[in-house]
């Protein structure tokens, strides 16, 4: 049995999408992914697997890719987390996500915010990735519904249209 | 009849590797009607991460809800004692047995499963209890503090062995048996070739895991939001657990992570109102990944047997076949199966004598119902094999015996029904067999493109290519008598800015399918009107649309909405044939207006919303279908779909690895009415098929399922997927709503067989078991 009762931190602070938040009272073994789900009203990020085998819990911790579910928020105090969420607002990711929902890259969407933001990293990373580099950078993350190929066929077309 | 246009996803350009084949042009004539392809109305949420899938529901005050589940995969449950759980601070609610309100079991069609276990547990991951407290870790720990004295029992995992040991449940261990006699059981061909196979068990593994949270009402019922195919089933099976009358158990469907057919049985639903009433508080539940594993049904685990028979000269004279599909410990959906099993088993072939004997069986195994393509998928495994193995017995080419065996319209099936709709089955033969094939790859061709892909191990030298073909069929929408029906209520009014709004509820589970695309295409089309919302899919406002399974929703819902707004046109006409006073069958609809014939006059629908709202709700019955009798013959099934792969394949027979290049399909769709949603659900359909013929399976040891997780029950990732090339044929249905035919399950089903033909073709050996594990192939086959 694990002890009991469990350890409360008092009070942290996360910087999310370049805001202050405050978190109390909580658990210290919750992941990020918890944190930002349940405490802080950000459920952009999923959790299909919570182990790190599906990508889609994938945020930016002070710019890099990581499954939130693998980091626990306590750790992330004092980094830069930016969710699919910050990516919306700011529109660094419109043309992703739009070219996802125009290119039939979207079905029961639940891979999808991670997707967004997998893209969204290859892209500033190497705009020009060929199709295999395309899909080595998106194997760690899975969708069970589309086949990846519209996935595929959206990456594509944002490439086109930012290098015309 | 079939196009040759390549097209790509919409706006995006054209693509290398993939593309898809139709007739060019919509249906209608509005952007955004059917036969055009426009976005999905809750796709920008979903980019933007803003829909509400189940698991992201949150309420003030909620609880946590949590299972805890049996380790044994037999045993009586000698004692539960719950005192330690109940006394850990925090904890509101721990619930058993003991527990439950109403009827203590529940299911899909025999309610043989309990809610919780009682006396006997029955397989590894059946529920015991239910705890609710305020934090998830807490919920968790306090199911660990719950003691279980259990005794151990002798478990029954073998479905043969269990066809004859004593039973594992009051209602015996077989579920069904079902045999098909049809022409001259005597009959013998001049070639016979015989061959048993078998299936492994596989998972929907959509990535939403099942969720929900339950809010306790005023009136003592219970509101459910929850991640399910078919809310109104689910709501008749918690009511009659809590004792409640159905109106006081009110369901609304929340954001869908896929579904694939494991959300048609009950999961969580109970448990959470139970616990939700017990506390008198909100309560979430979420599964884990590996709770999922237990937590839903699995596709049957099938051993097949076969003997087919034909004449020299090809054509098939005779099969037989006995199939047994392992159902787990409950019922499920398993008669069904078996049924689609039994009735498929042949394959889409003219077959004038058969003798199938098909067993779904009671085991100590995780229990077994949908998955995507039921029953067909299984038996397609061995059926294609079989075809391939006649074809070599008689020195043909197997592509020419399907096509000089392929049913035709006005065929018989071997259950005596004959085809009156569209059985292109030659066509999606043809189809597929004229994409181009891919090329070789160069040696210098990028590791990654290699079997074995990251892990870097193959050696070019070794890698062989394979092409192997496959066809099958299915059934769509629900067969054997059952009153299948769905029902679309639509209104129709002025929006605050006067154009015209419409407004569909209906009950239809989206679980990705995109059915709320296709609804609003369906209202542009009939009614000329742009703007049309989408009303929360409940039981509260609406009655049944049925499951989203079985490929039906386009007929069903799709067909009860074009109901729907053929009343609601001749309410308008009525209208203008009022104010324009002449009789309304002189009204025709133009886009978004009536025109009167005599005159030419037209008035807006707008105005003529002006005097009010317009509401309907419709529901749409198929036509009967009928049992079948004791030989198995009647006319059981509404329509049938067919569809045809070619699997194109590298593999390392050195150390067992495949990789698969490309998969060319054809496939009879009735007519597409929205193409990139097609695409959508073949490339998806193919990527099961594919994870079930290389990586996917619940492996069991004694019953104990020794891989709940991603880590170990591999699905295809984007490295995995083969390149998919895709033609529609396109030949209307009679009888269905706008000719179309469903379109998810086909690509599902002889795709994966289509692999292990090309692995057979590639490495020369008589693999007979999906999936493959390298041994199989390195060890030089497998038996079955
Ligand atoms: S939820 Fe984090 S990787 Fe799957
Ligand atoms: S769209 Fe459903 S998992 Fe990707």
């Amino acid at each position: 049995m694990p002890p009991e009762p469990a350890v409360i931190a008092d009070r942290y602070e996360l910087s999310v999408n370049a805001t202050m938040r405050v978190v109390e009272d909580a658990w210290i073994g919750e992941t990020l992914l918890f944190v930002l789900r349940e405490r802080l009203g950000l459920p952009g990020a999923k959790n299909a697997c919570e182990q790190g085998e599906c990508g889609s819990c994938s945020v930016l911790l002070d710019g890099v890719v990581v499954c939130a579910c693998l980091v626990l928020a306590v750790d992330a105090v004092g980094s830069e987390i930016q969710t699919v969420e910050g990516l919306s607002a700011s529109g660094d990711a419109a043309d992703i996500q739009a070219a996802l929902v125009r290119g039939g890259g979207v079905q029961c969407g639940f891979c999808t915010p991670g997707f967004v933001v997998a893209i969204y990293d290859l892209l500033r990373r190497n705009p020009d990735a060929d199709e295999m580099a395309v899909r080595e950078a998106l194997s760690g993350n899975l969708c069970r519904c589309t086949g990846y190929g519209r996935i595929l066929d959206a990456v594509r077309a944002v490439q086109r249209a930012r290098a015309s | 009849m079939k196009g040759t246009v390549l097209r790509s996803g919409r706006g995006t350009g054209e693509q290398a590797g993939s593309g898809i084949a139709t007739l060019p042009g919509g249906l209608g004539t509005l952007p955004g009607g059917l036969g055009d392809s426009p976005d999905r109305p809750d796709g920008v949420q979903k980019v933007r991460g803003e829909f509400a899938f189940a698991s992201d529901l949150w309420m003030d005050a909620m609880l946590w809800g949590k299972t805890l589940r049996s380790p044994h995969v037999a045993a009586r449950v000698r004692a539960i004692d719950t005192s330690r759980a109940v006394a850990m601070p925090g904890v509101r609610a721990v619930l058993t047995a003991a527990d439950v309100p109403g009827r203590p079991t529940f299911g899909l069609e025999v309610p043989d499963q309990p809610v919780f276990a009682s006396d006997i547990v029955r397989y590894h991951g059946e529920p015991v209890a239910a705890v609710a407290a305020d934090h998830p870790e807490l919920a968790r720990r306090a199911a660990l503090a719950i003691e279980v004295d259990y005794e151990p029992m002798d478990a029954q995992c073998d479905p043969e062995a269990a066809l004859h040991a004593p039973p594992i449940h009051p209602d015996g261990n077989l579920f069904r048996h079902l045999v098909i006699r049809h022409g001259d059981p005597s009959a013998r061909g001049d070639v016979v070739v015989e061959g048993s196979y078998a299936v492994g068990m596989q998972d929907q593994a959509f990535l939403g895991p099942e969720a929900g949270l339950a809010v306790p009402g005023d009136d003592g019922g219970v509101d459910l939001y929850v991640a399910t195919q078919w809310l109104h089933v689910d709501r008749a099976q918690i009511a009659a657990s809590l004792g409640l009358p159905v109106e006081r158990v009110r369901l609304y469907l929340a954001g869908v992570g896929g579904a694939f057919g494991g959300r048609e049985d009950v999961s969580l639903q109970i448990h959470l109102c139970m616990l939700a009433l017990r506390t008198g508080r909100p309560v979430k539940m979420v599964y884990a990944r590996d709770e999922s594993f237990f937590g839903h049904v699995h596709r049957h685990p099938a051993r097949l047997w076969y003997r087919h028979h034909a004449s020299r000269s090809g054509e098939l004279v005779k099969v037989e076949a006995r199939v047994v599909v392992d159902g787990g410990a409950y019922l499920s959906s398993s008669n069904a199966v078996i049924s689609n099993a039994a009735c498929f088993a042949p394959g889409p072939y003219r077959v004038p004598n058969a003798l199938i004997d098909g067993y779904a069986v009671r085991t100590n195994n995780p229990p077994c119902g949908a998955m995507r393509g039921f029953g067909a998928v299984q038996v397609c495994f061995g059926h294609e094999a079989q075809m391939d193995k006649l074809a070599a017995a008689l020195g043909m080419d197997p592509i020419e015996l399907r096509r000089r065996n392929a049913l035709t319209r006005g065929d018989r099936l071997v259950t005596g029904q004959v085809l009156t709709g569209a059985v292109p089955v030659r066509e999606v033969i043809d189809a597929a067999v004229a994409h181009p094939l891919p090329p070789v790859p160069a040696p210098d061709a990028p590791m990654l493109a290699r079997p074995g892909g990251a892990g870097a191990t193959a050696d070019a030298s070794h890698v062989r290519r394979g092409v192997g073909f496959a066809v099958s069929f299915k059934n769509i929408a629900y067969s054997e008598g059952f009153d299948d029906y769905s029902s679309a209520r639509l209104r129709l009014e002025a929006g605050l800015d006067g154009e015209p709004t419409a407004t569909v509820t209906v009950a239809t589970a989206e679980v990705g399918q995109g059915f709320v695309t296709l609804a609003q295409q369906i209202v542009r089309d009939e009614l000329g009107v742009r703007r049309v919302v989408l009303a929360p899919a409940s039981t509260v406002d609406v009655g049944s649309a049925g499951s989203s399974s079985a490929s039906r929703q386009t007929w069903m819902s799709g067909g009860a909405l074009q109901l729907a707004c053929a009343v609601l046109r001749q309410e308008l006409f009525g209208r203008a044939a009022e104010l324009w006073e002449c009789g309304s069958s002189q009204c025709t609809s133009t886009g978004s207006s009536v025109r009167r014939g005599d005159t030419g006059e037209r008035l807006g629908i707008a105005e003529l919303l002006a005097r009010g709202p317009l509401e309907t709700e419709q529901e749409l019955h198929h036509r009967p279908t009928k049992a079948l009798d004791p030989d198995g013959q009647g006319d059981a099934h509404l329509s049938f779909m067919f569809a045809a792969h070619r699997a194109v394949v590298d593999v390392d027979a050195e150390l067992g690895l495949v990789r698969v290049v490309q998969m060319a399909t054809g496939q009879d769709v009735g007519k597409a009415l929205h193409p990139l949603q097609v695409q959508g659900q073949i490339e998806g359909g193919i990527a099961q098929g594919v994870g079930l013929a290389v990586m996917e399976e619940i492996v069991l040891t004694d019953g104990r399922v020794r891989n709940p997780s991603f880590t170990d029950y591999l699905l295809p990732t984007i490295l995995d997927m083969p390149d998919v090339v895709a033609s529609l044929v396109e030949e209307p249905e009679p009888g269905a709503p706008y000719g179309a035919k469903g379109v998810g399950e086909p690509p599902a089903i002889s795709s994966g067989p289509a692999v292990l033909a090309a692995v057979r073709a590639a490495t020369g050996l008589d693999l007979c078991r999906a999936p493959l594990r390298p041994e199989d192939i390195c060890l030089g086959g497998h038996p079955a």
